[in-house]
C-alpha cells in the first residue's frame, strides 16, 4: 500500500455520509438502494460516493445478478491499521527510551533548573 | 487510575491529526525537562538506532530548533517553532527538511497524576491527509537504515 492509496482512503473516510455508509456496510453486504435508504439524497449522489469509496479500496461492488452487492473491503482497513501500528511502535519505543532517560534522572529537587536557558547551539546527544 | 503504560493512539478520521496518550513514572517537571533540556531529549528522540544531533535548541515561547539524526552516513533533519512553552503545555511546529512544505502543528500536554505518575498527550495536526500520510511514510523510509528487529519485521510485510 502506498502513501497516495492511504490517502484516499483517509479523505474518503474524511466525509460523514462515507463513514456511515462505512458503517453500516460493516454489518453485511448490500444493494445500493437500500444503502441509499436513509439519506436525503438522490441515488445520483449515493452513486457519487460509493464512486470515493470504491477508487479508494474500500468498498467494491463484485459482478453478480442484478442489483448487484455493495461490498466493504476489509483488507484496506487492515493495511490502514498497519500503518498506524507501525507509527504507534515507533512512538513506543521512543517512549521506552524517555522512560529510561527519566529513571535516570536526579532528585526532583533539581526539577526545572537551567530548562529556561537558552542553550545555544552545537549540543550533542 | 488505570496507567497507560503502552503508547495508545488514534487517527483522527475527519481530520489530519494524530493523538497519542502515554504515562510516564516521573512527575510533570522532569517529563518537561526531558522535552526541553537538549541534552535529555537527545538520548531519547531517536529514531531507534540513530544519533540525534541537536543543531540548534531554545526552549522558550517565540523559541526554536533544529535537530539532525543520522547512521550510517544518512541525516535526516528536523527543525521547528517553539510556539508556547511552560510546564503543563508545549506548543510547537514540526518539519522533516526532506519535505519542506510539510508542517505539523504539536501540542504535549503533561498531566499529573497525583501518584508519581504524569501522562503525556500528544497531538499532531497536519496540513492535510495527505501531509500526514507522507509523514506516516517518511519515518518508514528513515526505518529502513535502522536495522532493527521490529523494523526488521515490518520491511518483511514489504510495505515500504
Amino acid at each position: 500500500m502506498t502513501a497516495d492509496t492511504l490517502s484516499r482512503v483517509f479523505s474518503a473516510l474524511a466525509d460523514p455520509t462515507r463513514r456511515d455508509m462505512v458503517a453500516r456496510l460493516a454489518d453485511g453486504d448490500t444493494t445500493v438502494s437500500r444503502l441509499a435508504e436513509p439519506y436525503r439524497m438522490t441515488l445520483q449522489a449515493v452513486y457519487k460516493h460509493l464512486r470515493v469509496l470504491e477508487d479508494a479500496g474500500l468498498v467494491s461492488r463484485p459482478p453478480g445478478p442484478q442489483p448487484r452487492s455493495v461490498r466493504l473491503e476489509t483488507e484496506v482497513f487492515d493495511l490502514m491499521d498497519t500503518w498506524i501500528e507501525r507509527y504507534r511502535r515507533r512512538a513506543e519505543q521512543r517512549y521506552r527510551r524517555l522512560d529510561a532517560v527519566l529513571a535516570a534522572m536526579s532528585e526532583p529537587d533539581r526539577e526545572g533548573a537551567e530548562h529556561d536557558k537558552d542553550h545555544g547551539d552545537g549540543h550533542r546527544g | 487510575m488505570t496507567k497507560i503504560t503502552e503508547t495508545a493512539i488514534e487517527a483522527d478520521p475527519k481530520l489530519p491529526v494524530i493523538r497519542m496518550t502515554r504515562d510516564f513514572a516521573a512527575t510533570p517537571g522532569q517529563l518537561f525537562r526531558a522535552h526541553t533540556d537538549p541534552v535529555l531529549f537527545a538520548q531519547w528522540v531517536g529514531p531507534s538506532g540513530m544519533d540525534t544531533r541537536i543543531d540548534h535548541w531554545d526552549a522558550r515561547t517565540g523559541g526554536s530548533w533544529r535537530y539532525t539524526a543520522g547512521s550510517g552516513g544518512q541525516e535526516f533533519a528536523f527543525r521547528g517553532c517553539f510556539h508556547d512553552v511552560r510546564p503543563d503545555r508545549i506548543v510547537q511546529t514540526f518539519t522533516f527538511e526532506g519535505d519542506p512544505d510539510g508542517v505539523a502543528l504539536e501540542t504535549l500536554w503533561f498531566e499529573d497524576l497525583g501518584d508519581g505518575y504524569t501522562r503525556l498527550r500528544t497531538q499532531s495536526l497536519v496540513d492535510s491527509f495527505e501531509g500526514r500520510d507522507a509523514w506516516l511514510a517518511s519515518g518508514m523510509e528513515s526505518g529502513v537504515n535502522e536495522g532493527y528487529a521490529k523494523l526488521d519485521r515490518m520491511l518483511a510485510d514489504g510495505a515500504v
